[in-house]
């Protein structure tokens, strides 16, 4: 039986610091639970001298900042260290962050809060308890080294991790009082620091996890391995609802290396071997007969056809009303029609879904990268079928995750390989062409607009119809209200923080018909504010055009009610030169969106040549409300031109018998280096709400440089991806 | 048994002489920093220099680089001095999620052995790796940066 070594570098430097004098405080709960859990294998090895939650010092003043959203690579544990840096007046060379797992949220109670990072939610949604923290563990050393002087806390300050009594000159460090002061109640609700004072958050400062990066040492889920260790490859029922019928596991069981081939639930089956690549080579040797089940049948052209007549059926699920619709589009003066369909995607993480889980009578433990470190933990719980303070998920780092890693079904199926070899853990990695075949999708939908002009080009009503895939019908069921999915409307919203229409149209129905076909839906980075940016931001444009009208201008009517929305929408006009003409030959398109509780605006300058499109430029803005660090927040917009416009051009999944038929890079492309338009980002933060920031710009990726096409060709593409209209980029 | 010399070090290893150099170097040897992406020589995730020349891992026997001299991206820095073009990423801050970056700095080493000072168009033609993240913008600037170094 193999049990598991510690790997962890930190159980050495706890181990160490508490033979030097600190709390020997290594395991953050005690007594019943901790026994029984084979202490400190299921947990992280937090560091001591805890000054509430959110902040640990040591003695030689390093500062610990517990971090639980996951980083993927969007930066926000930079950010939320920064946010909590800052208002601990922390010297932000010292600064390194640790994670608590699931299982000592789990134990505490949920202190450390919600732990997944979608929907762009990492900062915007912990931004004040973990502020709060930091304010709270300042004070709690302020208090021990006015304590340790005998003068009063309020003639002490704090800066730079130093703490300072004024009167005296009497100065100590964090490090030095950080013992005593874990030892005072934690203050509630602690004020804040105004962000015109902030010194750390708010300025571009250098990601926290770069060194490792550039010399291969940064672990990975599929970086991780341990003594004894065997891999295993999957293979999953090529269409979705299909099930294993049988498999001859003789045929492959001689193959070097091959140490079990096994059915992992109804779906699939694995081989399990020394190697991943004798894995995957006796899986592909593998003869195994499945049961397609009843959506054989199915193609994109089925779906397509089917969602369809979902552009005029009955439908009761509205999103946005208001006036009536239908009747001043009868009474137009003149009527703009257009139907949209917008294909799957695949997230195409680079780092395709692994875990490692070592399974014993008594204990699982999970070893994984996953955008939600407590859903992780669920799926092994549920998978293991041993109880939660039995169970263990610790985090590796992401290879991306763009709402793909929100889900856990790669820990599930590693942890049912590894409960039918007990004892030895387990590996499990899909093949780039089984995390493309089978995985989730973005969802498929289709929608007709029709819009209303009155004879002086007046927008005055707009039906919005979408037909198509609802992604908390599969994902979570229980989060639909009346049987309608309300994210399908995202960036439609009436009203709300998140997304909210960014247009005064008074005779407005956006509604949808649900249709769900069998390949299953997710989030992907946008999620629905993708596709709704895309089929309302290129009706705008179609409608401007139809009135004779420039495209910014005539935006711009419809928005006096939406100053935020219409504050990026100017922001990039002017940068772009909108007033001005374009270079020759390069035409400019502009859109805008809200999403995610932010505002974004793009325009871009392409030029087309034949079937080939050059994007010269874009220019992108960005209101996320607060910037809690510039230089990531330019990187999150210039990173989601690549991923949207990957989509756009390279992207979308086809469906062909029930299957998907792209398996790799070769057929679902992405943006290299020279088709990577330069953007430039404006980041104009108006610092009276939290939006977020990983999302919002990929929603405007798309459509600005659609009008952009439009402009430079007269042709409105509908249909994508463009590689299947025969348009590519130069 | 494979002999490989990987930065610098010889290894016996007993695989099939079919099997990936990358699985070679990963599994086999240890070496994790070369990643694995598409396993078709696609995303150059798994990009390491085979005798001096940038090469995908994933399509690459191992038997065919039985008598080479291996540099993975654990090797490129030397005495413990990393490569200028390793500093010029900390420099500009380049990684995102980073998992892609190890075949980008071994692609941009030897673009810049090849061409000490590309133009823009030499990386847009040489620079052929994916990055899902979208850093390209970061790694044009910091291989001119490091052609200046």
């Amino acid at each position: 039986m193999n049990f598991v070594p510690k790997m962890n570098r930190r159980a050495f430097v706890i181990g160490t610091a508490a033979a030097g004098g600190g709390l020997a405080l290594g395991i953050p709960f005690g007594g019943a639970l901790a026994q029984s859990a084979v202490a400190g294998d299921l947990h992280e090895q937090l560091t001591s001298n805890e000054l509430g939650i959110w902040v640990a010092i040591k003695p030689d003043d390093t500062v610990c900042i517990r971090v639980v959203r996951a980083e993927m690579g969007q930066g926000s544990q930079t950010g939320l260290a920064q946010l909590i840096a800052e208002e601990l007046e922390a010297d932000w060379s010292k600064v390194t962050t640790e994670y608590p797992t699931p299982a000592d949220n789990v134990k505490r109670k949920r202190a450390w809060g919600n732990y997944n990072s979608s929907g762009s939610r990492a900062i915007r949604e912990s931004h004040q308890y973990v502020r709060e923290g930091g304010a709270a563990a300042r004070m709690m050393l302020i208090l021990a080294a006015a304590n340790e002087w005998k003068v009063p806390a309020s003639e002490c300050t704090a800066s730079n991790s130093t703490i300072t009594h004024t009167a005296s000159g009497k100065t100590t460090t964090y490090g030095k009082v950080a013992e005593a002061a874990a030892k005072l109640p934690v203050p509630e609700k602690p004020a804040l620091k105004n962000p015109k004072d902030w010194k750390i958050a708010g300025k571009p400062l250098k990601r926290l996890d770069t060194a490792d990066k550039v010399v291969g040492k940064m672990m990975y889920s599929i970086d991780y391995t341990m003594p004894g260790m065997l891999s295993a490859a999957i293979k999953d029922c090529p269409v979705f609802g299909g099930k294993v019928t049988s498999f001859d596991a003789a045929k492959v069981s001689g193959m070097k290396g091959v140490k079990k081939v096994v059915q992992v639930d109804d779906k699939s089956v694995a081989v399990v071997a020394d190697t991943w690549w004798q894995a995957k080579t006796a899986l592909k040797a593998l003869p195994i007969v499945w049961d397609k089940g009843s959506n054989e049948k199915v193609s994109s052209a089925s779906i397509a056809k089917w969602l369809e007549e979902g552009l005029t059926a009955e439908t009761k699920f509205v999103g946005n009303k208001a006036g009536d619709a239908a009747a001043a589009i009868s009474g137009a003066a003149k009527k703009v029609e257009a139907i949209y369909s917008y294909p799957y995607q695949n997230h195409a993480c680079l780092e395709p879904m692994n875990a490692t889980a070592l399974y014993t009578a008594d204990k699982c433990e999970v070893w994984t990268s996953s955008q939600n470190g407590e859903a992780a933990y669920a799926a092994a719980i549920a998978a293991s079928g041993l109880p939660a303070d039995k169970v263990g998920v610790h985090r590796l780092m992401l290879g991306t995750g763009f709402g793909r890693r929100t889900r856990s079904d790669y820990v599930t199926e590693a942890v049912l390989i590894a409960k039918q070899m007990p004892g030895t853990p387990i590996k499990l990695l899909k093949s780039r062409e089984e995390d493309m075949t089978n995985g989730v999708y973005h969802p498929v939908t289709q929608c007709k607009l029709t819009g209303a002009l009155d004879k002086d080009g007046n927008v005055t009503g707009l039906h919005m119809r979408i037909s198509g895939q609802s992604i908390l019908a599969y994902a979570r069921p229980e989060a639909m209200q009346a049987g309608a999915d309300p994210i399908t409307f995202q960036g439609l919203n009436p009203g709300g923080a998140e997304g909210v229409f960014g247009y005064d149209i008074p005779n407005l129905l956006i509604d949808h018909s649900m249709r769900n076909p069998h390949i299953p839906p997710w989030f992907w980075r946008g999620v629905n504010n993708n596709q709704n940016a895309i089929y309302l931001e290129s009706f705008i444009d179609e409608m401007a055009h139809a009135a004779g009208q420039d495209p910014l201008v005539f935006r711009r009517k419809m928005m006096a009610k939406f100053p935020k929305h219409l504050g990026v929408l100017n922001a990039v006009a002017e940068r772009v030169g909108w007033d001005k003409p374009a270079p020759q030959g390069v035409f400019r398109g502009i859109c805008q969106h809200m999403g995610y509780g932010s505002y974004v605006a793009a325009a871009a300058e392409v030029s087309v040549s034949g079937n080939k499109v050059k994007m010269h430029r874009i220019v992108a803005a960005t209101n996320p409300g607060h910037a809690v660090n510039p230089a990531q927040i330019e990187r999150q917009i210039a990173g989601s031109f690549v991923y949207g416009l990957s989509a756009l051009f390279h992207g979308g999944i086809t469906i062909k018998d029930g299957a998907v038929v792209e398996t790799n890079f070769d057929t679902f492309g992405s943006i290299r280096m020279s088709e990577m338009p330069k953007v430039e980002s404006i980041i104009m933060p108006s610092n009276d709400f939290w939006g977020g920031v990983g999302e919002p710009t990929i929603f405007v990726a798309a459509p600005a440089v659609l009008n952009a096409i439009f402009a430079a060709t007269g042709k409105r593409y509908r249909t994508f991806p463009l590689k299947d209209q025969n348009l590519q980029i130069a | 048994m494979v002999r490989l010399n990987i930065n610098g070090k010889d290894h016996h290893i007993d695989v099939d002489p079919n099997t990936p150099l990358l699985w070679a170097i990963r599994e086999n040897i240890g070496l994790t920093g070369t990643k694995y992406g598409c396993g078709i020589a696609q995303c150059g995730a798994c990009t390491v220099h085979v005798d001096g020349v940038a090469t995908r891992s994933c399509s690459y026997p191992v038997s065919a680089a039985a008598n080479a001299k291996i540099v993975t991206i654990e090797g490129l820095a030397q005495n413990g001095i990393l490569h200028k073009v390793q500093k010029a990423w900390i420099e500009h801050d380049v990684p995102q999620c980073g998992y892609c970056q190890s075949g980008q700095i071994m692609a941009a080493v030897e673009l810049l052995k090849n061409k000490p000072k590309p133009t823009d168009a030499d990386i847009d033609r040489e620079m052929t790796n994916i990055c899902r993240c979208g850093t390209f913008q970061q790694i044009r600037a910091a291989i001119h940066a490091a052609a200046n170094a």
